[in-house]
């Protein structure tokens, strides 16, 4: 039977604009994926346990605000802490291109900046996504 | 696909498909005396005023907002110096919910976006040198938004400017937050009373102040259509002005007072018929269905921002075109004054460069364009006037809808809006995919070899430290004693039904913080929460 | 990376949550290592109090779980959250949006949430989720919510499941609970009227009352046998006569009804001379205020003490393991003589034969497994 990948489209922090969000969410789930989404206003702490809870392969993180270089990486970090090491970890929405080695660096394995096209999301995601 | 022509079918933005050509068949029923009206005249469809821009030009008011206030001070006396003509603020998000700079959420979102907010020591230099009887303010702003009002008031003082003279805008329209802009904190009951005793307050002591600016922008952004905008928009003023009915005050008291905020998004046409049939249908349902007397309650005047949604990161260049032409779509479409984007704003806020290209373009259209000197050009156009009319029944069928779900705070707890809204974004990403809208740089003419970059503007880190430095002094040297009072009366009189802008007042002119004042709200009435639909 | 089950059970052993999640993903995908996995933790289960949540669309069950689960660790019990979404039949994908609307309670660490896609399956729940059930139970979560997909169908399968099954209603819905009171209004052991601060919230409960009125005329909750207890249903018509809501003829219609307070008698018991029974309760919420919701949780727990001290818990394990035996026993024949039948070129013959109506399906099926079932069919 054939594993079914499981995506966590997460909101981090002081950040309304969930329109992206929520289009990627569907895009995912169209593309038979299935999809938690936290909800926008949520702290890296909750968005981690969801990540357990959930057990999921893939967490993107949307972020319109001016957090994400905090948040992300606190993010990453505190799923380390507890030993989660087979996640896939994508970013988009509008990251200046400058913070998008600190993103990579803190593991993040791909950043999509604004207007990207869903399919490649899709594919890059289903390509990438960590065996297990 | 009809003989010679390249498409099977013709859509904009909205996906209303539009026939080759339009003729008088188009308009068979529209009267002129009845459905448009001279300028100035109800039901004012051709414009609010009989003169518009021969009389006076558009508002060039330019959104701008970061860092702390030393930082925002300068860009607005910049903006001032440049020639634009009112004052419009952006906070950042921190101050925009209600928590102080030194708040845990707050970490890495202080002036970010907008400009950070603690308490008036921040407002006292955000308008330092700026004569607040001289310019106007809007502040974008929705459930603080009496706390900066109070603020303002507070500095005019200090500047021996009576609570009169001032003129300007809040926000305050939490209705659509709920709907798409999502910036909310509390329920909707105490919410709404927040606003109805801005409303209250402004009409005997501030009457120059506009007390809601009811906002579509935010609901096309997050990807509402032109007619869902203008539909749910003038249902939020709808609702706004029944609630203040409710609440005892005579409507040609406020809804003078009411102003409108609109995205200007890239469909033309679409989008001038949009202005006109908003003026139309307000005037009708003021005066019919609200009993107003006054023509100043029948007006609808807007505020008008390009749409930021249709900027592209890629080519961004390219930008500067777009907003050119929806700035010259508000401009026919009548709107009473226009923040135009600038183009950099898809990556980050915009550079000073990038601030005076917009408004240099607002400048060229008013002086170099001509289409300034005629009132409603486009007036009696077959296809200006079919869309208009086309708007206005999608709107009315909505308000059909709406009310039978219990009106607009039922629609809201039932995610009507938030389905709708989602459904359309949703849609609208499929036709890009699929191609069937082209995006210039974006799915038609990209450049593979592109690399995205721009100059941006950086918000230094340091922000954040210096910002919680002069708040946590402004906590260390007030007058504690003072300030726990206005708390605690302020506290008070929450829980019964006095106005409480007299006691934000107090609050504010004690040095209390923003987080301070709405932790107060935030215990008593508890936060909202969304269930989010897709 | 690989985990190998044994590792994983002993960090499942230590409370290790991430190695629940995993064990559920397992059993989820319904491979080797799920089943494993069930084998190690089910020695330890048996102790969870399973609450079915269930009921129509937009009666607010993700909120009201919420709520249930912060009163439950008021009360402190563990809690472990099951919610399943439907599955889009297009894509095979699922937007699992409960996790949002219980936000309240899910920082708290005593609380476990995991959302489930039906993946197709229609009973309201999903093929995996007394599985999942399983593992939370051997986790050590007291309290075990299980909220289903509401999607209106009948949901008769939380009821197989749970413990103790909790219908949500809103008001409002008067026609609807005359189409839907067969098919929910049987598994209800608690109902909740949510929303009840809109319209109607009188009405709805009335009618509910009105409908459990027909299984059982006791008092709600547990009613201990009396000498002088009048005797359920001949009181239940006479009532429902006097009060003239449902006319002679209209009762003779209800032959659903009428099954349906049989199988509700088998579960609550009647007023009979000698029972002690269980008159399911109707408690009014308002979740997103979490007012009505304390009383809930009581009328739940005390469900609980009915089943106990009735014995009914004890049947109940039976019934799990009679339901969960015939459940795997099935499957695997099936599997087994149809894998058979396909290697000795036998299935395909006989579909073919079917198709073409060569042969009736019965016949065919008997030649299979008569074929293949081996010795002592």
């Amino acid at each position: 039977m054939e594993r079914k990948l499981r995506v966590l489209v997460a909101k981090l922090g002081l950040d309304a604009h969930d329109r992206g969000a929520k289009v990627v969410a569907r895009a995912y789930r169209d593309a038979g994926f299935e999809v938690i989404y936290t909800g926008i206003y949520q702290r890296p702490e909750a968005v981690a346990d969801a990540v357990i809870q959930e057990d999921v392969d893939v967490v993107a993180v949307s972020s319109l605000a001016g957090a994400h270089a905090v948040l992300i990486p606190q993010l990453i970090q505190l799923l380390k802490d507890q030993g989660v090491d087979d996640v896939l970890f994508l970013a988009g929405g509008v990251i200046p291109e400058d913070e998008v080695p600190q993103l990579l660096g803190a593991g993040v394995a791909r950043v999509f900046g604004p207007g990207a096209d869903l399919e490649e999301i899709i594919d890059y995601t289903k390509a990438n996504v960590k065996r297990r | 696909m009809a003989a010679g022509e390249r498409r099977q079918r013709f859509a904009g933005v909205s996906d209303r498909e539009v026939k080759r050509c339009y003729g008088p068949e188009d308009v068979a029923n529209l009267d002129y005396a009845r459905d448009l009206g001279n300028p100035g005249e109800y039901p004012y469809t051709r414009g609010v005023h009989p003169t518009m821009y021969r009389g006076k030009l558009w508002t060039m008011r330019q959104f701008a907002g970061f860092g702390t206030a030393e930082e925002t001070n300068a860009r607005f006396k910049f903006l001032l110096e440049q020639g634009q003509t009112g004052l419009s603020t952006a906070f950042d998000m921190p101050t925009l919910l209600g928590y102080d700079s030194d708040h845990p959420y707050a970490n890495g979102e202080v002036g970010k976006l907008g400009v950070a907010i603690d308490s008036l020591k921040d407002f006292e230099i955000l308008f330092d040198g700026i004569p607040l009887d001289k310019v106007s303010t809007s502040m974008t702003i929705n459930p603080p938004a009496s706390v900066m009002l109070a603020m303002y008031l507070a500095v005019a003082e200090q500047q021996g400017v009576s609570w009169d003279q001032v003129s300007g805008t809040i926000q305050n329209d939490i209705l659509k937050d709920y709907i798409a802009q999502k910036t909310y904190i509390y329920p909707p009951e105490p919410s709404i009373r927040l606003i109805t005793d801005v409303m209250a307050f402004t009409a005997k002591h501030v009457r120059k102040w506009n007390t809601i600016s009811i906002s579509g922008y935010h609901i096309r952004e997050a990807g509402a259509t032109a007619a869902q905008e203008l539909a749910f928009t003038l249902a939020d003023g709808m609702a706004y002005v029944e609630a203040g009915i409710k609440a005892g005050l005579d409507v040609d008291e406020f809804a003078p007072r009411l102003s409108f905020f609109f995205d200007v998004h890239n469909d033309f046409f679409e989008e001038i018929a949009k202005f006109r049939a908003a003026r139309r249908i307000w005037a009708r349902v003021m005066r019919e269905k609200y009993g107003a007397k006054s023509p100043r309650s029948w007006m609808l005047r807007t505020h008008a921002q390009t749409a930021g949604v249709s900027l592209t990161a890629q080519q961004p260049e390219n930008n500067i075109v777009r907003v050119a032409m929806q700035a010259l779509a508000a401009v026919l479409g009548g709107t009473q004054s226009l923040h135009t984007n600038s183009y950099d704003e898809a990556l980050a806020l915009p550079t000073e460069e990038a601030v005076r290209i917009a408004l240099r373009t607002q400048q060229i259209i008013a002086e170099e364009s001509g289409v300034a000197s005629v009132v409603d050009p486009l007036a009696g156009s077959y296809y200006v006037e079919n869309l208009t009319n086309k708007l206005e029944e999608e709107a009315n069928a909505y308000f059909t809808k709406i009310e039978a779900l219990g009106g607009v705070v039922k629609a809201i707890e039932k995610n009507f809006f938030q389905q709708e809204i989602a459904d359309s974004a949703y849609r609208f990403q499929r036709r890009v995919m699929k191609g069937d809208y082209r995006v210039v740089g974006v799915n038609a003419y990209a450049d593979p070899d592109e690399k995205l970059e721009t100059n941006i503007l950086k918000i230094n880190p340091e922000v954040q430290r210096r910002q919680i430095e002069r708040t946590q002094q402004v906590r260390a040297t007030r007058d504690q004693k003072k300030a726990d009072e206005a708390l605690a009366e302020l506290h008070r009189a929450s829980q019964t039904s006095e106005n409480l802008m007299p006691h934000i007042v107090a609050c504010v002119k004690a040095y209390c913080t923003v987080g301070e004042i709405s932790g107060v709200w935030r215990d008593l009435w508890g936060e909202y929460r969304e269930e989010s639909v897709y | 990376m690989t985990v190998d089950v044994g590792d994983l059970f002993q960090r499942f052993q230590t409370g290790d949550r991430r190695a629940l999640a995993r064990a559920i993903t397992w059993v989820e995908s319904g491979s080797a290592e799920g089943n494993e996995m069930i084998r190690l933790a089910f020695p330890l289960t048996g102790k969870a109090h399973v609450i079915g949540i269930t009921g129509p669309p937009g009666a607010g069950k993700s909120t009201l779980v919420d709520r249930l689960a912060s009163h439950f660790r008021k009360r402190e019990k563990s809690v472990g959250i099951v919610a399943v979404d439907p599955t889009s039949p297009f894509s095979g994908g699922a937007i699992l949006g409960d996790r949002i609307r219980m936000q309240r309670t899910l920082s708290d660490p005593g609380v476990f949430m995991r959302s489930l896609a039906s993946r197709g399956h229609l009973g309201g729940i999903s093929v995996a989720t007394s599985d999942v059930v399983t593992l939370l139970d051997a986790f050590g979560f007291e309290v075990i919510l299980v909220e289903t997909v509401g999607a209106g169908q009948s949901e008769v399968e939380i009821m197989e499941l749970a413990h103790t099954t909790c219908v949500v209603l809103i008001p409002g819905m008067g026609d609807d609970i005359q189409a839907i009171k067969a098919g929910i209004l049987e598994i209800g052991d608690v109902f909740a009227c949510n929303k009840a601060d809109r319209d109607g919230a009188d009405r709805t409960v009335t009618e509910i009352e009105m409908m459990l009125d027909l299984g059982h005329m006791g008092e709600p909750g547990i009613n201990q046998w009396s000498p002088d207890g009048a005797t359920a249903s001949a009181g239940a018509i006479n009532r429902l006569d006097r009060t003239g809501h449902h006319s002679a003829a209209e009762m003779s219609g209800m032959g659903q009804l009428t099954h349906a307070a049989h199988h509700a008698a088998l579960r609550h018991g009647t007023a009979n001379p000698g029972d002690t029974s269980w008159r399911p309760p109707v408690v009014k919420t308002v979740a997103k205020d979490d007012q009505g919701v304390d009383s809930l949780v009581d009328r739940m727990v005390e469900h609980l003490t009915f089943l106990s001290t009735t014995g009914r818990w004890d049947q109940m394990k039976q019934r799990d393991a009679a339901a969960k035996l015939k459940e795997l026993v099935g499957g695997r024949a099936a599997r087994l003589v149809l894998e058979r039948a396909r290697q000795a070129g036998d299935l395909d013959r006989l579909t073919h034969a079917v198709a073409e109506r060569e042969i009736d399906p019965y016949s065919a099926a008997e030649e299979l497994l008569r074929s293949h079932f081996g010795s002592g069919y």
